[in-house]
């Protein structure tokens, strides 16, 4: 059996008296896409960012190729963190810098071929050469979305997560968003983690789904067995229904 | 008994922010010793706080300056000793009044202006972008923040020095009747190395507790809007206290014996 490039194990977090994470198992096989869905504030960025060591988890084990991630510190973790690309949820681009210096950012080489690079991922994004020399301040919320997708997979690393990749974009925008995904994973053999929302995306982009509900992973399969599956959360989920086991504070019944 | 007690309760957390703060300055200070290093970074830097700070610091040089030698001149009259403005006029400039006005003006300006920065990169995500993008938030944006203040500081402080005597000059020969060649020989021979060097050493210290505040506070900013507001004013108000106090601390062991 293949060793997985990502393994979680009983990884738990607490925020306060919020005990976001609560012991989540969840493996990610070298390849693979895999989506994670869950409802709003259930811990699914807090999870990505415990994986790359933003935040400390309170308890368990993080294996990246079978290394032990947690407690790195040093060089160790600069070179764990150097295998990812991340979108953040917010985009969190710098906007003291230009797009283009945004974009190639992690890359070397001369300022002409880092523009060029730069250039070249933004037309992956649908974006063109003339947003470069602009502030991330003069973009649209979703082109900046897009500039800071171009700026995880510049550097084509081997693990990229995207968080909530598509979310404020248009229909159109957001199929290409989710082909380039779908094509980073298939053809450079990438390995992604997505946050998403948007039904349409889960079913472009994944291999596999797990749902993360009550600081756990109540469920995960293949894209295939997910309309099939008979868990009431994830049916209410991806139905999309107010009425279920799943209830938000204040809600009438 | 209760206000003992709440100093107590107090001293734990205040030694450990302490311990925070020695633990920030430190690291910063080890990332400037190895690459890599970001020299644009830092001459950028250099750019915000020392040129865009001239004005400020000129300005409060100029009119603190005339607004002294007036005041020596009143207080010098009534014991027949009107001759000394430019004496003690050099003085109180170089050695208290250019650095300390200085750097609180620049503390004011660039403290603020780091935390609010740093503040708003920390609540974005920026940080956390930084670091996955393999680039140490330390090197990028505290040590040159850190560097440029201690190095660009004295640079001030001896523009703030030569523009308050010249404000005092300026008050003392157009209203005050001195004799303008004569003020200055008088400038010049009162004015001693030692006061010039306390001086700049005096701008280099302001200078790293001007860039340590605003990075200290920013990069350690709460949540939101809020939170970075917060950042600002303790950068600010947390700067302007270690301004005096090491002040006093350096004005006591240079001038004190
Ligand atoms: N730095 C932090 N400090 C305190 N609490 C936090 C922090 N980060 C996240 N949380 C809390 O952890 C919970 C999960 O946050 P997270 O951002 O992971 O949610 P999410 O699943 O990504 O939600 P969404 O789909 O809305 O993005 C939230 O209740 C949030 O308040
Ligand atoms: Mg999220």
């Amino acid at each position: 059996m293949t060793t997985p490039r990502i393994e979680l194990a009983g990884v738990a977090k607490r925020f306060g008296s919020r005990q976001v994470l609560a012991g989540v198992d969840l493996a990610v096989m070298p390849g693979e896409s895999l989506v994670i869905i869950g409802g709003s504030g259930t811990g699914k960025s807090v999870t990505l960012k415990i994986i790359l060591g933003l935040i400390a988890p309170d308890a368990g084990s993080i294996k990246v190729d079978g290394q032990e991630v947690v407690g790195l510190n040093g060089a160790a973790l600069d070179a764990h963190r150097a295998r990812f690309g991340m979108l953040f949820q917010g985009g969190a681009l710098f906007d003291s810098l230009p797009v283009w210096r945004n974009v190639s950012f992690a890359l070397g080489g001369s300022i002409a071929a880092r523009r060029a690079s730069a250039v070249a991922n933004l037309a992956l994004v649908g974006l063109g050469a003339d947003v470069a020399d602009l502030k991330p301040a003069e973009l649209s919320g979703g082109m900046q979305k897009r500039v800071a997708l171009a700026r995880a997979i510049a550097a084509r690393p081997p693990i990229i997560f995207f968080d909530e990749p598509t979310a404020g974009l248009d229909p159109i925008t957001a199929a290409v968003i989710n082909d380039l995904i779908r094509e980073l994973t298939t053809d450079l053999k990438i390995t992604a983690v997505t946050i998403t929302h948007d039904m349409h995306s889960v079913r472009t982009v994944a291999d596999r789904v797990a749902m993360l509900h009550g600081g756990t992973i109540i469920w995960q399969g293949p894209l295939a067995s997910l309309d099939g599956c008979d868990n009431a959360y994830v049916r209410q989920f991806i139905t999309g229904s107010a009425h279920g086991p799943i209830r938000m504070p204040g809600a009438q019944r | 008994m209760k206000p003992f007690v709440a100093i107590g309760a107090s001293v734990p957390g205040g030694l450990a922010a302490v311990g925070r703060l020695a633990r920030f300055a430190v690291t910063a200070l080890m990332r400037l010793l190895q690459p890599p290093w970001y020299p644009a970074q830092w001459l950028q830097q250099m750019l915000v706080i020392g040129w865009l700070s001239l004005p400020v610091v000129g300005l409060t040089a100029i009119f603190t300056g005339s607004a002294l030698a007036q005041q020596i001149f009143i207080g010098g009259s009534r014991f027949n000793a009107a001759s000394t403005v430019p004496a003690v006029t050099v003085i109180g400039v170089v050695r208290e009044l250019g650095p300390v006005l200085g750097g609180l003006m620049v503390a004011g300006r660039v403290a603020s202006a780091m935390a609010a920065e740093l503040g708003t990169m920390r609540v974005t995500e920026q940080i956390d972008a930084l670091v996955t993008l393999r680039t140490d938030p330390f090197r990028w944006l505290v040590a040159p923040r850190i560097l440029a203040a201690v190095l660009v500081m004295p640079f001030l402080v001896l523009v703030s020095n030569a523009l308050g005597v010249m404000g005092g000059w300026l008050l003392a020969t157009q209203r005050l009747g001195f004799n303008s060649a004569q003020y200055l020989a008088t400038t010049a021979r009162y004015l001693e190395a030692d006061d010039v060097i306390s001086s700049l050493v005096k701008a280099g210290v302001f200078g790293f507790f001007i860039a340590l505040m605003g990075c200290y506070h920013g990069y350690h900013s709460g949540g939101g809007a809020a939170g970075v507001g917060k950042a600002t004013t303790n950068a600010v108000v947390s700067s302007f206290i270690l301004i005096l106090l090491s002040n006093l601390v350096i004005t006591v062991i240079v001038f004190g014996s």
